[in-house]
C-alpha cells in the first residue's frame, strides 16, 4: 500500500506541495526563507537536469553554462534594456533551447557519452565570454539585476505584500512563489516522464540498440530532452538572478555544473523527488557545517563519500527500498 | 583546533564568571556583534586568511582591554570560499539570523557587491575590504570601504610617470576582475592626465608566457614606460619575460603584487621596477615624523608575534576596518545602526595602517591617492621613493 502510494506520481506531487507549504511553520527568520527559496530554484533546475541524466542516460557537464546564460540574459535585458521579467525569461529560454539544439543535435546521433564532452566545452565557452565581455556583463565582478516583475508589479525580497489579507515580507512572498515554480517544474517533468516520450527515453537508457530495433528515433528523443533540460536551467537561472539581485560569472562556472550533477547523483538518478532532496542536502550542508570551521571541506567530502559508498543509488531510492523491504518482511511475517 | 577550543572554553568560563558577578547588569553586558564574511579558503585565501587572523587577534585584544562602551565584542565570521553567491548568503545570515551590529568583511569586489543590495535594504553599516572603485562610487548610504581604489593606484602610477617625463606608455593587464577594472581606470585617468596609452595588451590568468604581448609593446613606436595591472602569478611571469626580452624601458606594476611573495616569485627580474604600495612593506624606512610610522610598526610586530607569519597589506585592511568600526561605535555611543553609520561618515583624521581616513557623506573611502607610497625594487628589497 505504502509502496504504491510512494510511487504514484500525482501523490508525489501532493506530498511535495504539502511539505513545501507546511515548511514555513518551521522557518523562523528571513534568512531561512532566503535559503529555502534558493533551494527551490536550484531543485527545479536539477529536476530538469535529471530528465537528461536519469532518463536519457546522458550527462551534461555544462548545465551551469545554460543556467548562467539564462541569468545573464534576463539580467541584461531587464537591467539595461528595460524589458519586463517574463518576456526576458521566455526569450532567454528559447535562445538557450536553440543553442542546446544546435550543440546536441549532431552529437546525440552518436552513441556513448560524447555529449558530456560537448557540454563541458560549451559551458567553459559561456563562462569565458561572460568573464571577458565586461562592457555588457560587468566582467568577473558581476552585475546587479533588478527585482522580478509582472506587468509593473514588483516582487522584491525586501518589499512587503499582502496575500488573502495576510501580511508577508518579501522573503516569504519569494518563497511561496519559488515553491509554486518548483511544483510546476515537477509537474511538467512527471508528465513528460509518463508520456510516450518518457517511455521511449527510458528504453534508450536501458539499451539504446534495443530501443532502435523497436523503432525509437533515439537521436530525436535525446536531443529533445536535452533541449528541455537546458530550457529548465535557463529559466531557473533567470529567476535566480532576479532573486539574488546580483550575479557573478560563478553562476556559469564549471564548479557549479559539477554541483548540479552531484545533486542528481546524490539524491538518486531518475527519481524526481530524490534529486530535490539532493539539492536540499547540498545547499544546506555548507550552512550547517560552518560550525566545523576549518574542518568544513573535510566534513563535506566525507559525507558525500559515505553516501555514495553506502547508498550508491542515491539518498531517496535507497531509503524507499529499505522501507518497502521492511514492509514486505512484515507482510510476510503476518501471513 | 585544540588551541582554539581551549581559548573558547576559557572565554566561555570568563563570560560565565562575569555573568555571575554582574548578573544585575546583564543588559549592559550584551556583546557587540561584529559580523564578517571573508574568503578564508579558495582562490582568494591570500586575502581572507590574514584578514580573519587580524580580526580575531584584535577582537581578543580589545576584549582584554575592557571592550567597547563597556561591552565585549563578539566576532561572527563565515568563509565564503571566494564565491559571490555564498558571500550573499552569509551576509543574509549575519544580518537576519545572527543580527549583527556591523559588518566588516568582503574580501573580493564580487563578494562585496553581491552583499550590497542586502546591506542597503537591511540598513546595516558595512565596511568592505575589497578594492574596486564601484563599491563606493557612486556613494551607497550604508557601504564604506578601506582599501584605496584601483583608480587611485592608476593616478599614483601615472603621476609618477609624468613626473619622470613619460607621456607615451604601454599597458599590459590581466583579464581577471582586478586587471580588467585596473585597465579601465588607467585608460580613464590617462586621458585626464594627458598621457597616451600607445599599446594595450591583455593576458588571461592561466597564461604561462607573455612574451608575445610584451614584444608587441616593445615594437610599438614611442613607448617610454610600461605598466602591468594584474593579480596573482601573471604579473610575476610578465616581470620575468620583461627581463628575458631585455626591455630597458622603466617598468611599473600595480599594488596588486605589493607583497614579499611577489619579490620571491619574480627574483632578479624585478630589479628596478616601481609600484604603489602600503607603507606596511617599508615600516622602518618611513621618516620619523610620518604619523603612520608607529601604527604600521605596531601592527607589523603584533601580527608577526601572534601568528608567526609575515604581515600582509590585506590584513592591514581588516585592522583599519575593525578600528573604524570601533571608533564609530564609540562616537555613536551605541550600536544603533543609523547613529553608527553617521559616526562612520564623520570620521576625520584617523591614521591607520592603510592611510589617513577622512570620511564624508560624499566619500565613503576617505583616502587620498598619496596614501600609496611609490616603492622601487633595489637589491631584491623594497626602497621607498616617494
Amino acid at each position: 500500500m505504502l509502496n504504491q502510494f510512494m510511487q504514484s506520481r500525482l501523490r508525489g506531487l501532493i506530498i511535495l506541495a504539502v511539505i513545501l507549504y507546511a515548511l514555513p511553520a518551521f522557518l523562523s527568520n528571513p534568512f531561512h526563507y532566503d535559503l529555502a527559496t534558493q533551494m527551490a530554484i536550484i531543485a527545479a533546475t536539477v529536476v530538469g537536469l535529471n530528465l537528461l541524466v536519469g532518463f536519457a542516460g546522458q550527462i551534461s557537464l555544462g548545465h551551469a553554462g545554460f543556467f548562467g546564460l539564462g541569468a545573464y540574459f534576463t539580467g541584461i535585458m531587464t537591467g539595461n534594456y528595460g524589458w519586463s521579467a517574463i518576456p526576458a525569461l521566455v526569450v532567454g529560454g528559447i535562445l538557450v533551447g536553440i543553442l542546446a539544439w544546435v550543440v546536441g543535435r549532431p552529437i546525440l546521433r552518436l552513441k556513448g557519452h560524447y555529449l558530456s564532452m560537448a557540454t563541458l566545452a560549451v559551458g567553459f565557452i559561456i563562462a569565458i565570454v561572460i568573464n571577458n565581455e565586461s562592457q555588457i556583463t560587468g566582467g568577473p565582478d558581476g552585475m546587479p539585476v533588478p527585482p522580478f516583475d509582472v506587468f509593473g508589479w514588483e516582487l522584491s525580497p525586501f518589499g512587503t505584500y499582502s496575500l488573502f489579507g495576510i501580511e508577508l515580507n518579501g522573503s516569504q512572498a519569494w518563497y511561496l512563489f519559488a515553491a509554486a515554480v518548483l511544483l510546476v517544474a515537477v509537474w511538467l517533468a512527471q508528465n513528460l516522464i509518463d508520456s510516450p516520450i518518457g517511455r521511449a527515453l527510458r528504453s534508450v537508457h536501458g539499451s539504446e540498440v534495443a530501443a532502435r530495433v523497436v523503432g525509437v528515433n533515439t537521436a530525436r528523443y535525446k536531443s529533445l530532452v536535452f533541449v528541455i533540460s537546458a530550457i529548465y536551467a535557463s529559466v531557473m537561472g533567470g529567476l535566480y538572478a532576479h532573486f539574488q539581485g546580483f550575479i557573478t560569472p560563478a553562476v556559469a562556472s564549471f564548479d557549479f555544473s559539477i554541483v548540479l550533477i552531484t545533486m542528481v547523483v546524490l539524491g538518486g538518478m531518475g527519481s524526481t523527488m530524490g534529486v530535490i532532496l539532493g539539492a536540499v542536502v547540498l545547499k544546506l550542508l555548507p550552512q550547517i557545517l560552518t560550525h566545523f570551521q576549518e574542518m568544513e571541506a573535510v566534513m563535506f567530502g566525507l559525507i558525500l563519500m559515505l553516501t555514495m559508498i553506502f547508498m550508491p543509488k542515491g539518498l531517496l531510492p535507497t531509503l524507499q527500498l529499505a522501507v518497502s523491504k521492511r514492509l514486505k518482511k512484515r507482510a510476510g511475517g503476518q501471513a | 583546533m585544540l588551541k582554539t577550543f581551549m581559548r573558547r572554553a576559557g572565554k566561555f568560563a570568563a563570560i560565565a564568571a562575569a555573568g555571575l558577578v554582574m548578573s544585575a547588569s546583564v543588559q549592559a553586558a550584551e556583546p557587540i556583534k561584529i559580523g564578517s564574511f571573508l574568503s578564508v579558503t579558495g582562490p582568494a585565501s591570500f586575502l581572507g586568511d590574514p584578514e580573519l587572523k587580524t580580526l580575531q587577534m584584535y577582537v581578543d585584544k580589545i576584549n582584554e582591554d575592557g571592550g567597547v562602551l563597556g561591552r565585549q565584542l563578539e566576532l561572527i565570521h563565515y568563509d565564503d570560499v571566494g564565491n559571490a553567491s555564498s558571500a550573499r548568503n552569509f551576509a543574509s545570515r549575519l544580518i537576519r539570523s545572527d543580527q549583527v551590529d556591523i559588518i566588516v568583511g568582503g574580501s573580493t569586489t564580487g563578494a562585496t557587491m553581491a552583499a550590497v543590495p542586502l546591506v542597503e535594504q537591511a540598513k546595516v553599516p558595512f565596511i568592505s575590504l575589497a578594492g574596486a572603485v564601484v563599491i563606493t562610487t557612486p556613494v551607497k548610504e550604508w557601504v564604506f570601504k578601506i582599501p584605496q581604489t584601483d583608480r587611485m593606484a592608476a593616478e599614483r602610477i601615472l603621476t609618477d610617470m609624468k613626473n619622470r617625463g613619460f607621456t607615451k606608455i604601454g599597458l599590459i593587464s590581466g583579464t581577471g576582475g582586478f586587471g580588467a577594472s585596473g585597465r579601465k581606470q588607467t585608460l580613464e585617468v590617462a586621458k585626464d592626465m594627458g598621457i597616451e596609452i600607445v599599446a594595450d595588451e591583455t593576458y588571461s590568468g592561466s597564461d604561462t608566457d607573455m612574451t608575445a604581448q610584451l614584444t608587441n609593446i616593445r615594437n610599438t613606436d614611442g613607448v617610454q614606460a610600461v605598466l602591468n595591472f594584474g593579480f596573482g602569478q601573471g604579473p610575476a611571469i610578465v616581470t620575468r619575460n620583461y627581463a628575458q626580452l631585455g626591455i630597458k624601458l622603466p617598468f611599473y606594476q600595480s599594488h596588486g603584487v605589493a607583497s614579499d611573495s611577489f619579490l620571491k616569485l619574480a627574483g632578479d627580474s624585478a630589479e628596478g621596477l616601481r609600484l604603489p604600495a602600503s607603507p606596511l612593506l617599508v615600516p622602518n624606512a618611513l621618516p620619523d615624523n610620518d604619523p603612520q610610522k608607529s601604527v604600521v610598526q605596531n601592527y607589523k610586530s603584533e601580527y608577526e608575534a601572534r601568528w608567526d607569519s609575515k604581515v600582509s597589506t590585506f590584513g592591514g585592511y581588516a585592522y583599519d576596518g575593525l578600528m573604524l568600526a570601533v571608533k564609530a561605535i564609540e562616537a555613536a555611543g551605541s550600536t544603533d545602526h543609523e547613529a553608527v553609520r553617521e559616526a562612520l561618515e564623520n570620521i576625520k583624521g584617523y591614521v591607520g595602517v592603510t592611510g589617513e581616513f577622512n570620511m564624508s557623506p560624499e566619500d565613503h573611502n576617505g583616502l587620498e591617492a598619496d596614501s600609496f607610497r611609490i616603492l622601487e625594487v633595489q637589491n631584491g628589497d623594497w626602497k621607498l621613493i616617494d
